[in-house]
């Protein structure tokens, strides 16, 4: 086995057992750690694929960015600590057979679809190529994107301020014990 | 192309590796006699008090969607520094619009005092 392959295997071992380490884990915070884990892996399917930008993207944004905000839900989450909330799912035969029916149309799919492959070489430095096609051919996509970002981040600040003013009677830290005053090493 | 990341592979791996061998090692050879001040979380020094699932306050959220806006935008930044040599001034100026309808947004977030920490 060449060390392509061997790579490939590793990741997708990587990324399956982290995945199975989602739904399996007890504990909704070791979740979203295993979460990650598995979106690095797929990251590393990227690069096996070639594909070093998506690889990059991957990893700022999801693993950066998705996987953050999701730890920040949990963390915001009121009464977290209750051993009361359960995440495990009830119905796992239900959803059992609708991810194997799922697996099947998947599976189908990909041996009907006849994949070309090209014989063609890799095209050298595919982030530019990329690059010059957004700014020229896309530019205005590109920008709209813009927009849809400037949309998201001030919906997030309506949002926010919204609740942040229903909170306002509560004390927004924990005001610190006296010992506090002691320098912290 | 993908051997060049073999580089990163070592890295993962090394890195990986000494934590579990240094944890594996103190298991190893440190002597175990725990008691409840040991067991206790370290906090600098600190003596800890309560649990450490509480709810976080509200506002670190919007700290981090204006982060993942701003991560989005540097994504979008790395494609443009490859073409930009050979775009030159036209690029520029797009990134500039760009970068400036995003500047609105923390503007916005800025004067609406979402990001003041009372």
């Amino acid at each position: 086995m060449d060390t392509i392959s061997l790579a490939f295997y590793a990741l997708a071992f990587l990324i399956i057992a982290a995945a199975i380490f989602v739904v399996t884990s007890k504990n909704i915070f070791h979740s979203a750690i295993y979460l990650i884990l598995a979106l690095f892996g797929v990251a590393g399917i990227y690069v096996l694929l070639q594909a070093p930008f998506l690889a990059a993207a991957q990893v700022l944004i999801y693993v950066g960015a998705v996987s953050m905000l999701m730890i920040f839900a949990i963390m915001l989450t009121a009464r977290i600590a209750d051993q009361t909330i359960r995440h495990t799912n009830e119905q796992v035969p239900t959803g059992l057979l609708v991810s194997l029916g799922l697996l099947a149309v998947i599976v189908y799919s990909l041996w009907q679809t006849p994949f070309a492959i090209s014989s063609d070489p890799m095209p050298e430095g595919a982030g530019g190529t990329l690059g010059k096609l957004l700014l020229t051919q896309f530019a205005l996509p590109f920008e709209i994107v813009s927009v849809l970002l400037l949309g998201a981040l001030i919906g997030a600040v309506v949002i926010a301020k919204k609740d942040s003013v229903r909170r306002e009677p509560e004390a927004p830290m924990t005001p610190l014990p006296k010992s506090a005053e002691k320098v912290a090493g | 192309m993908v051997s060049d990341f073999a580089a990163v592979a070592v890295f993962l791996g090394l890195g990986v590796g000494f934590v579990l061998i240094t944890f594996l090692l103190a298991k190893l050879v440190s002597p175990s006699a725990p008691n409840a001040i040991k067991n206790s979380t370290y906090e600098c020094g600190e003596t800890p008090f309560g649990s450490a699932w509480i709810q976080f306050n509200v506002r670190f959220y919007i700290f981090a969607l204006i982060f993942v806006v701003f991560d989005v935008e540097a994504v979008f930044l790395f494609p443009w520094a490859i073409a930009y040599r050979s775009l030159g001034l036209f690029a520029f100026v797009e990134m500039l619009v760009f970068i400036a309808i995003l500047i609105f947004g923390l503007l916005y977030a800025w004067r609406k005092g979402v990001l003041k920490w009372y």
